[in-house]
């Protein structure tokens, strides 16, 4: 399968990243450790595979994986070797 | 309130289906009855859960079409022929029917009627579900915010909420601009092709008046219409995209 196709945005990952974070993730502004892009969560490109374990979010602006979720065996595992900083407003 | 219950735990709960409206042939809007629904914002979706008699669970996430200010949560599907989720929602739930939800999800597709600055929404087929859910919080509010909504369906017979987009489009301040890709009845004085950078200049509003950006529909939609916004001098923070992916199902 073509995998462009398979794109989402960060936004279509929100209830997942709701069940391990408090809040609303979509809305955190990441930064992209290898180009230093800084943009909201939801609307980084995320590649998620239907019913899949995991997906996987990539920067908008260079496409360097920023974080991997996968969610599988009664476990959640979270990697973000490509953020450099993200950043949760308490008001949301 | 609706901005407080974000913050909730987001939890699986039971909705009762209490009507099923048929919009066109492969699309059907199940109007929900939720307790303690927290409300929600205009744009937003929710995850709805079915469980096999085996246990096997599937995951979909559905727009939310309702305004925040209707009384009734609506969740309009289309059913995809080899969809594992949406033939169920579409042709089998009735009235009376429970449905597993949890929501609302998502802060960041999201319009609310103190934004008021120039909104302009494209949706492809159904991803007009969610531009709807605002402009009926736009017409909720009476709010005169100029809105553009340029909608591409395949004929006339796939435009969701046909009758209501018409009614909404005369009132003020909204001009509603269809383009009917694969066929168009006799007669027909609109646009009859796929989005393109030429429709959407003649469409949008220019990128001086800085317009609040909403696309959302297939993958491949979105993203030819994203590409000749940025093209056209649009600028892409104001942009804001909802992808369906391949699946949606």
């Amino acid at each position: 399968m073509d995998e462009s196709s398979l794109v989402l945005d960060g936004n279509a990952a929100a209830g997942m990243l709701r069940e391990v974070f408090v809040h609303d993730m979509t809305m955190a502004m990441t930064a992209c450790a290898a180009c230093g892009a800084v943009a909201r969560l939801g609307g980084q490109p995320l590649y998620d595979y239907p019913d899949g374990p995991g997906a996987v979010l990539r920067c908008a602006s260079c496409e360097a994986v920023l974080m991997v979720v996968v969610h599988a065996t009664g476990r959640y595992r979270m990697a973000a070797p490509g953020l450099s900083w993200m950043e949760i407003e308490e008001r949301q | 309130m609706a901005r407080a219950a974000i913050q909730r735990r987001l939890t699986w709960t039971q909705a009762e289906v209490v009507d099923v409206l048929t919009e066109t042939p492969r699309v059907r809007t199940l109007v929900l009855s939720i307790p303690d629904w927290s409300g929600h914002l205009a744009g937003q979706h929710v995850d709805v859960r079915l469980t096999a008699g085996d246990g096997y669970q599937a995951q979909r996430s559905y727009s939310i079409s309702s305004a925040p200010e209707d009384a009734q949560l609506k969740l309009s599907v289309e059913r995809l022929e080899d969809g594992e989720v949406s033939p169920y929602l579409a042709d089998e739930l009735r009235a009376g029917d429970q449905l597993e939800l949890r929501g609302p999800i998502g802060g960041y597709f999201v319009w609310e009627a103190s934004m008021t600055d120039p909104l302009l929404l494209v949706g492809g087929g159904s991803g007009v579900c969610p531009l709807m859910a605002m402009l009926r919080h736009r017409a909720a509010r009476s709010s005169t915010v100029p809105a553009k909504l340029l909608y591409s369906a395949r004929d006339l017979g796939d435009v969701i909420y046909r009758s209501e987009l018409e009614r909404l489009g005369a009132g003020e301040g909204l001009e509603v601009v269809l383009t009917l890709t694969r066929s168009q009845p006799p007669g027909w004085t609109g646009y009859g092709r796929r989005v393109d950078n030429e429709m959407l200049a003649e469409v949008a509003w220019p990128p001086e008046r800085r317009p609040l950006v909403y696309i959302c529909g297939p993958t491949p939609f979105v993203e030819a219409v994203a590409g000749s916004l940025v093209a056209l001098g649009h600028d892409p923070m104001r942009i804001r995209t909802e992808r369906f992916g391949p699946t949606g199902g």
